[in-house]
């Protein structure tokens, strides 16, 4: 039998964002696919399958010492329940409750051996209501953890905000995730392509191409959008890596805005890593840190490796395998993101630095 | 020298059980295969995927549930009946017990069906994950996380809770009623000494998931899957298989996915992920080889016939068939 693995994609969002519209749509729209759905309630899905199955959200923790260590039990047996009938479907979309940390879901496609060997997480869907988004950042750790986490997002009820809003909404976003992909929408109406299974493409996309780029690429399909905002994207992403960098001299003065428990991200590059600096070095920063790092990517060079390595990891979880080779002419850089709170940025630009092979 | 009849199934093997003298193959495709002889004929019972069956204790009736939300029974002769129906759920957990009760699960309830067609409803704040009755009298016992509920579904008292922190996956008593143990999603087992709840016996070093259990002839040993040879627990001693080395056998580099020992010899039948199934001795670790490596990916199920003469197998593949030792 084939190995194949099942994607999986995670849908999250605050409650009100427009979780279910955007599950009504891949059910009922026709793109030729066949997905199972794990809900947590039927509430309002206007299908009825048995593809679809209600699941009381269960979070077990490991027994292994670690709090950050939490699965969806339910979802272990949920999947292994559909492994028994493959071919049936192409995908397994699972949606939190609009309450959720995404983390224990993401953590069972990497913590259960029997999950890992027939799925894999394809990508975290994040649907955000651009009119309360803000004030839920501000009130609700779960709607931070949610962009956090996210690949996608879908910036929703734009029709209701004006553009400056969305704009503060978008720097917003980008201030704790720099690297998803935002796409803004009225009513989830998105081509589904751009949500469902993204693969790992959408890694390599989000880590080798500048953001700004990547925005600019993105709204040339997008219906919802405007001209002007490409350029504020820019200008925002640039302001960005400014802002980073003012945050660890601001921190011990406590100037910075940027509350103690604020989700920001860390972004680092260089060229070729020592795989015997390297691989200790993320262990150890996962062991120590895992608790505040919520999500890390990377696209890395390792010394010697004609494979791109490509890392992913959720709190103290970390799972890399070698992607594909360098391609002729491409750039061997390493590139690494950590998502969290509470990070030392400086401490880990310089110990991952301490990491890269000396210039030739 | 023992002789196979294969059939391609087309589907993952979900259980694989004799009723009476030929063996039924539930599929999770939703269907049950029915071995007559030298055919084989594939009956639609479930409406989607086919998720637990167990036999009823007469031997008679396959007992299987669906993500249909059915439950249904079937008989050798292709008879199928629906017990029971929970619209929209997944009903993921079935066993038999005696007086042709039946329990089954969906998420974090129990339905207990009674002969009669009498139904009753255990809740539990955590999802059901393993259910088993006990050898003897009305007894349940529901593996969920951090523990174990014991109930007698006779009566509406409430459960007796057996704690241990983790999550439990699947459960069996022992055949003499004294102990129960669970296997848990840490890879490894834990055992209670059902009189008081004591005894918190740990069966660990396992290197992946327990997802088969199986009591030797007499409930001397619990054979185990989950490691690259069966292990086995010895529980002829006084205080369990505490302190005392597990029967290893039938080691090779596969990862064991299926145990099923011999109803009346000490023999347990192994089957691995590569497909092979071999039979092995506990006194002298005489290994017999039933199976060769074959098409169909990891053994999925194994079943006694009641004299030990014939096993089923199936794998998760979709390759099934019986393996008569007689030859």
């Amino acid at each position: 039998m084939t190995e194949t693995q099942i994607p999986v994609t995670v849908l999250t969002g605050y409650l009100g964002a427009g979780k279910t519209t955007l599950l009504n749509r891949i059910l009922s729209e026709n793109h030729g696919k066949k997905y199972a759905v794990v809900v947590n309630e039927f509430g309002e899905i206007g299908i009825d399958n048995d593809l679809i199955v209600e699941s009381d959200e269960e979070i077990y923790e490991m027994n292994n010492g670690c709090v950050c260590c939490t699965v969806r039990g339910d979802l272990i047996r949920v999947v292994e329940g559909l492994m028994k009938r493959p071919g049936g479907f192409d995908g397994i979309l699972v949606e939190t409750t609009g309450l959720a940390n995404p983390a224990p879901v993401a953590q069972t496609f990497f913590m259960d051996d029997d999950v890992r060997a027939k799925s894999r997480l394809d990508a975290v869907v994040t649907v955000a209501d651009a009119m309360n988004l803000l004030t839920r950042l501000d009130d609700a750790p779960e709607a931070e953890e949610q962009i956090a986490f996210a690949d996608v997002i879908l910036l929703n009820k734009t029709d209701l905000v004006s553009a400056e809003q969305l704009a503060a909404v978008e720097r917003r976003i980008r201030d704790i995730n720099p690297h998803a992909t935002i796409h803004r929408t009225e009513r989830c109406a998105i081509d589904l392509s751009k949500v469902l299974d993204r693969g790992a493409f959408d890694l390599d996309r989000i880590l080798t191409l500048d953001p700004e780029f990547l925005e600019g690429e993105d709204h040339d399909h997008d219906h919802v959008h405007d001209e002007t905002c490409g350029h504020d994207h820019h200008h925002h992403d640039h302001g960005h890596d400014h802002h980073g960098h003012d945050h660890d001299h601001d921190d011990h003065h406590h100037h910075h805005p940027r509350h103690d428990e604020s989700v920001f991200s860390v972004s680092l590059r260089g060229g070729s890593l020592d795989p015997n600096k390297f691989f200790p070095w993320i262990q150890e920063i996962t062991q120590v840190e895992g608790p505040n790092i919520l999500r890390l990517k990377g696209i890395l060079a390792m010394d010697r490796d004609p494979d791109r390595y490509v890392l992913q990891g959720v709190h103290m979880i970390i799972e890399g395998t070698h992607q594909r080779p360098w391609a002729e002419g491409e750039k061997r850089e390493s590139r690494l993101v950590f998502i969290g709170r509470k990070l030392n940025e400086e401490a880990l630009r310089k110990s991952f630095e301490a990491c890269l092979m000396p210039a030739a | 020298m023992p002789t196979i009849q294969s059939f391609p199934l087309d589907a993952y093997v979900v259980a694989a059980h004799f009723l009476g003298s030929e063996p039924a193959f539930a599929l999770g495709d939703g269907h049950v295969t029915l071995v007559d002889g030298p055919s084989a004929e594939k009956h639609a019972v479930h409406s989607g995927g086919l998720l637990a069956a167990a036999r009823t204790l007469d031997g008679a009736r396959l007992i299987t549930t669906g993500d249909d939300g059915r439950v249904c029974a079937i008989d050798a002769s292709g008879g199928i009946a629906e017990i029971a129906s929970q619209p929209k759920k997944w009903v993921d957990q079935v066993a038999c017990g005696p007086d042709g009760v039946i329990a089954y699960a969906s998420g974090r309830q129990v339905f207990v069906r009674f002969a009669n067609g009498k139904e009753r409803v255990l809740e539990h704040e955590r999802t059901a994950a393993g259910l088993a009755f006990a050898p003897k009298g009305l007894r349940l016992a529901v593996a969920r996380y951090n523990g174990v509920s014991l109930w007698w579904i006779g009566t509406d008292a409430k459960p007796t809770e057996f704690e241990w922190k983790g999550s439990h996956l699947g459960v069996t008593f022992s055949p003499d009623g004294k102990n129960v143990i669970t296997t848990m999603q840490e890879n490894s087992l834990h055992g209670w000494r059902i009189a008081d709840g004591g005894g918190h016996m740990r069966m660990s070093g396992y290197p992946g998931k327990v997802k088969s259990m199986s009591w030797s002839a007499k409930g001397r040993f619990l054979a185990t899957s989950g490691a690259e040879m069966a292990v086995l627990w010895p529980f002829h001693f006084k205080d369990g298989p505490m302190g005392k080395q597990p029967l290893q056998l039938g080691t090779r580099d596969q990862v064991v996915t299926f145990v099923a020992c011999h109803p009346t010899e000490e023999v347990v039948a192994i089957g691995y992920k590569d497909g092979m199934v071999l039979a092995v001795r506990f006194a002298d670790s005489d290994e017999a080889i039933l199976r060769k490596p074959g098409v169909g990916g990891a053994v999925s199920a194994l079943a006694w016939d009641a004299k030990g003469v014939r096993l089923a197998f199936g794998t998760e593949g979709g390759e099934a068939g019986v393996i008569d030792l007689a030859g």
